[in-house]
C-alpha cells in the first residue's frame, strides 16, 4: 500500500511530548515540523522556546532549539537572527510569555520589524504554572488566581496581540488562526508556511496567534473545550489575517 | 605600537572589537553610555551588529541569543542596570553561552548615585543571579588593563563556555588615558571562531536529534542538573586568580584593594615609602577567583595590620580579604560610599594611624 502520510521526521519517536491529552500543543508542534520539512528549512531552523507549556517539547524535536527566559524570546531570536541572518529563527510561546512577562520584547520586536516568526499560543490560561490568570483570560472565565472569573473592573480585558501589534508600521503579517476543526488546523499549517516564507524573503515580523484549548486548565473534557473555543474564545478573537503586507 | 589617548569605555569596546565582539546589544544607563555609542558607531564598520535593545533585561536576553548562534557578543551596564541583567547573565552561565559583559559600577543601593563606586562587589563575586553559578570577574585599575581584560576575556569565555566579567568602576570607564591597543583579529579570525562553534551553535543543524544544538539554561532530570553543577564546580575550581603584590616582602602595613581604589593605594605607598613607612599593597586583578593565597605571603611576624580600601559602605571586598587574612593580623577599613571617589590623603592618614599604634 501507498504510504500518503507519515508522522514528521522532526519529532523523535522515542520521546514522550508530555503535553495533557486535548492539548493543541502537540497539534501546532507537527504543523511546524510538517512546514519546515516541506519547506527544506530543517537545516536552518533556530527555534527559541519560551517558558511554560510551550517549552515541554524540547526533548522530542529534533531540530535546534534554545530556552529562552520567561518571556524574552524575541529578544533572543533578534540575537541570533542579526548574527546569523542564514538561519530561520522563530519563537514558540504561550500567553503568558509573549503578552504579559514579555509584553515589552514582544512589542520592541514587532516595531523593529525583526525579520523573525513567532508562533504565538494563546489559550487563555496559564497551563504549566497550574491555571492561573493570562492577559487573555476571557471575562468570567475562572482561573486559579480569579477564583471568581475574570472580573473587567478588578483585572481589565483580555488582550488582543495581532490588534495591537497591528497599531506598529513594521510587522509584516498577522493571523489569528486556531486548530479547533481539521479546516482551521490546514489554515494554521498555511499560515506558519506564509511566516516562514515571509522571513525568507526578507519581509521581517510575522506572527501567527493560534487560538487552542487547555482542557486541564479549563476543567473541561477535550471536545467541550472545542465547544468552547467555538462558542467563548472565537468572539473574542476573531480569526482571520490582521496585516498581510 | 603606538599609543592613542581613549576614555575607558570607549577604549572597552575597542578592545572588545579587535577581539573578534560582532554583536553589541545595551541600553543607556550613566557613566557606561561610551560603550554603546561606540558600539553603535564602529560595529557596522566591521561588519557587526549593534542593537539598542529595549531595556536592559532584553539586551542580556540578545546578548544570549548572538551568542548562542556562535558569534562572540556582549553588554554592558551599570549597577542597577547589571541587576536586570542578572536572570540572562544566569542563564547564559547554565546553559553555557560564552560572553562578556562590563559593569561600570556607580553608587549603590537603589537607583544610587551616577558617580563612581564599588558596591557591586558582592553581586559581581557572589550572586550575579539566581542558581550560585561563578565567572571570572576581572577589576582593572587603569584603562590599559581594562583593555587588556576586555581583550583577553573573550578568549576565557570561550574557553570556559560561561560569562566573563569586566568589574570596572566610573572613574575607569570615564577618564582618558594613553594605551596601548591590541591587535585587531582579521576577519578570518573571527571567522573561525565562530566556525569552532558551529556543532553547538543553535543556527540550524542536519535532521538528526543526536546531532541537533539544544541550549539549556537548565535540565529535567534532576540527576543530569546535579551532573551540569559538579561540572561547573570543577571548572570554577580550575581558574586560577590573578594578583598585584607590591612591596610586600617587608610590609609592615599592607593595603588590600582592587579597582580604582588599588590604583590610589599604590600611590600611597610609594608617597609612604619615602617617609619611611613600610607599606605594601595587595591587588587581586581577578575578585573571583579571588587571591587568598597571595595574603599568605605576609610577614605577619612584622605586619601590624591589613587596610581594606573600597568605595563601598558597609565594607564588601573586606569579606575575602578577611577569610585570606585567617585572623593572622588586625583588619582595619577606610572607606567611602555614595559616589565619593577614594581620596589618596584618606588612605594616607588610615595608614599613619595604624602605624603610631
Amino acid at each position: 500500500m501507498e504510504k500518503v502520510y507519515a508522522r514528521t521526521k522532526t519529532i523523535q519517536d522515542d520521546k514522550v511530548s508530555g503535553f495533557c491529552p486535548g492539548c493543541m500543543h502537540s497539534t501546532v508542534i507537527k504543523l511546524i515540523g510538517e512546514v519546515l520539512e516541506e519547506m527544506n528549512l530543517v537545516e536552518k531552523a533556530s527555534c527559541v522556546l519560551g517558558i511554560g507549556c510551550c517549552g515541554l517539547h524540547m526533548d522530542y524535536i529534533a531540530y535546534d532549539n534554545i530556552t529562552a527566559p520567561h518571556g524574552r524570546a524575541c529578544a533572543v531570536a533578534t540575537g541570533i537572527k542579526r548574527s546569523n541572518p542564514e538561519s530561520l529563527v522563530f519563537t514558540y510561546q504561550g500567553d503568558g510569555d509573549f503578552a504579559s512577562i514579555g509584553l515589552a520584547e514582544s512589542i520592541s520586536a514587532a516595531n523593529r520589524g525583526e525579520n523573525i516568526t513567532v508562533i504565538f499560543i494563546n489559550n487563555g490560561i496559564y497551563g504549566m504554572t497550574g491555571g492561573q490568570m493570562a492577559p487573555t483570560t476571557l471575562i468570567g472565565m475562572k482561573a486559579s488566581t480569579a477564583p471568581k472569573g475574570r472580573i473587567a473592573e478588578e483585572h481589565g480585558y483580555p488582550m488582543h496581540m495581532c490588534e495591537i501589534l497591528n497599531q506598529l508600521t513594521a510587522p509584516a503579517y498577522l493571523e489569528r488562526t486556531s486548530c479547533n476543526t481539521p479546516q482551521n488546523v490546514m489554515k494554521t499549517k498555511k499560515a506558519i508556511q506564509k511566516a516562514f516564507q515571509n522571513q525568507l524573503d526578507g519581509k521581517g515580523f510575522s506572527m501567527v496567534e493560534i487560538v487552542t484549548s487547555c482542557p486541564t486548565n479549563w476543567g473541561l473534557e477535550p471536545l467541550d473545550a472545542l465547544t468552547y473555543i467555538e462558542e467563548k474564545m472565537l468572539p473574542e478573537f476573531p480569526l482571520g489575517v490582521i496585516r498581510d503586507k | 605600537m603606538a599609543r592613542v589617548f581613549m576614555k575607558g569605555c570607549e577604549a572597552i569596546a575597542e578592545a572588545a572589537v579587535r577581539a573578534g565582539c560582532r554583536f553589541f546589544a545595551g541600553y543607556p544607563i550613566t557613566p557606561q553610555n561610551e560603550i554603546p555609542e561606540y558600539f553603535a558607531r564602529r560595529l557596522p564598520e566591521v561588519g557587526g551588529v549593534f542593537v539598542q535593545g529595549e531595556s536592559e533585561v532584553a539586551s542580556i536576553n540578545m546578548v544570549y541569543g548572538a551568542a548562542s548562534a556562535g558569534t562572540r557578543s556582549m553588554t554592558s551596564s551599570s549597577s542597577p542596570g547589571v541587576a536586570l541583567k542578572s536572570e540572562g547573565i544566569s542563564y547564559c552561565a547554565s546553559a553555557r553561552i560564552p560572553m562578556v559583559y562590563a559593569n561600570i559600577s556607580r553608587g549603590g543601593p537603589g537607583v544610587g548615585s551616577i558617580q563612581p563606586a564599588q558596591m557591586d562587589y558582592f553581586q559581581a563575586t557572589k550572586a550575579s543571579g539566581n542558581g550560585g553559578f561563578r565567572m571570572r570577574v576581572y577589576a582593572p585599575s587603569t584603562v590599559q588593563e581594562a583593555v587588556d581584560m576586555t581583550y583577553n576575556a573573550f578568549d576565557y569565555a570561550d574557553q570556559d563556555r560561561n560569562p566573563v566579567l569586566i568589574l570596572a568602576d566610573g572613574v575607569i570607564g570615564t577618564m582618558m588615558e594613553p594605551v596601548v591597543l591590541p591587535e585587531m583579529k582579521s576577519d578570518e579570525e573571527v571567522a573561525a571562531i565562530k566556525e569552532s562553534k558551529k556543532s553547538w551553535a543553535c543556527i540550524g543543524h542536519k535532521l538528526d536529534y543526536a546531532n541537533r544544538a539544544w541550549i539549556q539554561p537548565g535540565q529535567w532530570s534532576t540527576a543530569v542538573q546535579q551532573e551540569c553543577n559538579e561540572t561547573a564546580r570543577d571548572l570554577y575550581a580550575s581558574w586560577i586568580p590573578e594578583v598585584e603584590e607590591y612591596q610586600l616582602e617587608d610590609a609592615e602595613i599592607v593595603i588590600a584593594a582592587y579597582g580604582i581604589s588599588a590604583r590610589i593605594s599604590k600611590s600611597v605607598v610609594d608617597l609612604l615609602r619615602k617617609e619611611g613607612i613600610k607599606v605594601g599593597l595587595i591587588r587581586p586583578m581577578t575578585v573571583y577567583p579571588f587571591p587568598y593565597a597571595a595574603f599568605d605571603h605576609i610577614d605577619y611576624g612584622k605586619c601590624k595590620a591589613v587596610l581594606d580600601v573600597e568605595m563601598s559602605i558597609p565594607a564588601q571586598f573586606v569579606e575575602d580579604v578577611a577569610v585570606a587574612v585567617k585572623e593572622r593580623c588586625p583588619i582595619e577599613t577606610c572607606l567611602c560610599s555614595g559616589g565619593n571617589i577614594m581620596s589618596r590623603d584618606a588612605v594616607i592618614a588610615a595608614v599613619k594611624k595604624i602605624n603610631e599604634k
